[in-house]
């Protein structure tokens, strides 16, 4: 009796502590929540929504923003064929080893590269975009306070400045960024990408794909992570309840 | 009724070989068979032996982790993304060991608050709850360091603020921090004996854990009623009793570490920290990780507007004496601990028999999340008054309150034996129920 008073006291600490924590980041980001398909204890990464994320990153991130820790190989794991990882790698130019006179010449990509930054270092980034440092995306869902919502927020709260406030030039006024203006124009528009899948591309659409692949490029070890949660936590529970009873029964004789 | 006797194994001619040249075998049987624990022990008890098992697993997955690491600031962050994408269950270990720094503090909180309200550091267990304090220290140390080794934002700027309170102690103080960043700023010299020292604290850990289960083992554990066992009616063997109880607990707390290793990863972590370390760009809050924020919000409550201007603090004179009225406060904060048995004095151990102590401790509780949330808030507003007022009641609380109490308080008829409210009380699984129905009991 006083164990399940414990364990209940316990849980329900933890879970206040996560209410409070994830109403802290909503008050933060001030985004509304979407729906996900990768959320909740047996989410998973939506494919379709994975491959248009991949395409709205190519087609309308990648000129400014890295995504350095993620391998082309990669996309294999989220369901692209070895001949179109190929192909998209080798899309990019990367210098290759010294050759046998110590020229270094460039090579086309290989699927064992990691994807080529946009710019050659964070000078060269800063001179093209005005000052601004266009943030490398590979953790960014991580790296935010509200995550994929936040995100979400910043990619479709582009609005008019509220009468009053001066947004000064190349800066642009966004409902959900801190301090609300950032550098970076409103990246997404109505059919900005041509989806090779047929689904319409509105600016909504592709906000909701391109966080989903980001989600997963911070986080590609997130479906194995919840499968392997789940058979872990019945086995704990399944292997405390006989620890219980086990505990009982050596105890009898005490009580 | 529970028998003391040596197991069988211990007659089988291998065992008894080995035995004779090294009494290994005896001295197991005498901590676990033979060592007679109260018999009324309750589950808070659980949380000793957790704690230990969870260094066990910091300091598994930790040795893994270093085979993958690399302690170098151009190097540090990527390594760790390596770790989380290439590494064969990388993700896996490294969330263990992230999560279970959290754990360990949770575990040993709640450890420190049991002995806390069943007076557990009364004679004849003081020295057994002051390594418990160092290992608490020992424990802080290691944490931080620990946090600083991903190159984050939040490792890096966290050190730099950190490091630099140091810099208060009179005279030495930029010795000291010189001596701690190994150059004149946090850089790759201080990542490196970081992860040196990480490496290492772990097991001085482990040395004055021995210490204190040592101390443990020469009186045996306190109690819920707190008075001493009187014969064998009164206890019963550690094994297989309170092994099989510690397995119980610790199926429960590996549910709930689980829970939180697989589905909420990076609940008690920054997104700060997954931003490569910038000395050019401070985050706009520097907070500490969440098992700090008590202390941290005592080092702001003295000069309250010192920690949001450190960054020119450190260099100022002028705020230096404000800074060190801070420093001194944190680490009193912890140093108030060593001397509590000796501040209480009085002869009644455990809560249950002390009606006024019992609020008190409730308050304390209350007072220390009070710290807790105020060290995560901005050190502005209503929240300097509060984090001050709060500060005021964690000194009082000890220095005041607790030698008052020992003088005034008039405290309940013990029970004769602790067999007697255990016997003598109606049946069920509760154990004692002699004063009164235990509230957490």
């Amino acid at each position: 009796m006083t164990m399940i008073r414990t364990v209940l006291f316990a849980g329900t600490l933890a879970l206040s502590l996560n209410v409070s924590a994830a109403q802290a980041a909503g008050d933060a980001a001030h985004a509304p929540e979407q729906h996900w398909s990768f959320s909740g204890l047996f989410g998973t990464f939506d494919r379709a929504a994975l491959r248009r994320g991949f395409e709205v990153y190519k087609g309308v991130c990648a000129g400014c923003h890295g995504l350095r820790l993620v391998a082309y190989r990669n996309l294999m794991d989220i369901g692209f064929s070895e001949k179109e990882v190929k192909a998209i790698a080798a899309e990019v130019d990367v210098p290759a080893e010294p050759n046998d006179e110590g020229e270094i010449e460039d090579r086309p990509g290989l699927p064992s590269d990691r994807f080529k930054s946009p710019f050659a270092n964070v000078n060269a980034a800063r001179a093209a975009n005005n000052g601004a440092l266009p943030p490398d995306l590979s953790l960014i869902v991580k790296a935010r306070l509200g995550g994929v919502d936040y995100l979400h927020g910043v990619m479709t709260g582009y609005k008019p400045a509220p009468a009053g406030m001066k947004v000064p030039e190349g800066m642009h006024y966004n409902e959900f960024f801190g301090g609300h203006l950032i550098a970076m124009p409103a990246p997404l528009s109505d059919d900005g990408v041509d989806y090779k899948d047929g689904t319409k591309a509105t600016a909504a659409q592709q906000a909701q794909d391109v966080v989903t692949f980001l989600a997963w490029a911070a986080e590609p070890e997130l479906e194995e992570r919840k499968r392997m949660g789940v058979k872990v936590i019945l086995f704990l529970l399944l292997l405390t309840g006989l620890l219980y009873v086990t505990k009982r029964r050596i105890w009898a004789d005490v009580h | 009724m529970a028998q003391f006797q040596k197991p069988a194994w211990l007659d089988n001619s291998l065992v008894r070989w080995v035995d004779h040249r090294l009494p290994i075998f005896t001295f197991m049987s005498h901590e676990l068979y033979e060592y007679p624990t109260p018999r009324n022990l309750n589950y808070w008890w659980n949380f000793g032996s957790l704690a230990g098992i969870v260094l066990v697993i910091m300091i598994v997955t930790g040795i893994t982790l270093a085979m993958h690491y690399t302690p170098h600031t151009a190097l540090a962050f990527d390594s760790v993304e390596r770790i989380m994408r290439d590494v064969n269950y990388g993700w896996l270990i490294r969330y263990v060991h992230m999560n279970g720094g959290s754990a360990f503090f949770i575990v040993v909180y709640i450890h420190i608050f049991r002995g806390m309200y069943f007076g557990s550091y009364k004679s004849p267990r003081e020295i057994l709850w002051i390594l418990g304090v160092v290992i608490l220290l020992l424990m802080m140390a290691t944490a931080f360091m620990g946090y600083v080794l991903p190159w984050g934002q939040m490792s890096f700027w966290g050190a730099t603020v950190i490091t630099n309170l140091f810099s208060a102690i009179p005279l030495v103080g930029d010795w000291v921090v010189t001596l701690l960043w190994g150059g004149f700023a946090v850089d790759n010299p201080t990542l490196n004996r970081f992860f040196s020292l990480h490496y290492l604290m772990p097991f001085v850990l482990v040395g004055v854990i021995v210490l204190h289960i040592w101390a443990l083992h020469a009186h045996g554990s306190n109690n819920p009623v707190g008075i001493d066992t009187k014969g064998e009616q009164d206890v019963i063997p550690f094994h297989p009793y309170y092994t099989v109880k510690d397995m119980f607990g610790l199926g429960v707390f590996l549910i709930l570490f689980a829970g939180f290793i697989f589905f909420a990863p990076n609940f008690f972590g920054e997104p700060d920290n997954y931003i490569p370390a910038n000395s050019l760009s401070t985050p706009a809050h520097i907070v500490p990780e969440w098992y700090f924020l008590p202390f941290y919000a005592i080092l702001r409550a003295v000069p309250a507007n010192f920690i949001g201007e450190w960054t020119t603090a450190w260099m100022g004179f002028i705020l230096i004496e404000a800074k060190l009225a801070g420093v001194l406060a944190m680490f009193g904060s912890i140093a108030v601990l060593f001397v509590l048995p000796w501040l209480d004095r009085s002869p009644v151990r455990s809560s249950r028999f002390r009606p006024m102590y019992k609020w008190f401790f409730w308050i304390f509780l209350i007072d220390c999340l009070v710290l807790g949330y105020i060290g995560a808030k901005p050190a502005e507003g209503i929240f300097i008054i509060i984090g001050r007022v709060a500060t005021a009641w964690y000194f009082l609380h000890f220095i005041v309150v607790i030698p008052l109490l020992a003088k005034f308080e008039k405290t309940k008829e013990l029970p004769k034996s602790i067999s007697e409210p255990v016997l003598g009380g109606g049946g069920g699984g509760a154990t004692g129920a002699s004063a009164k129905p235990m509230e957490k009991a």
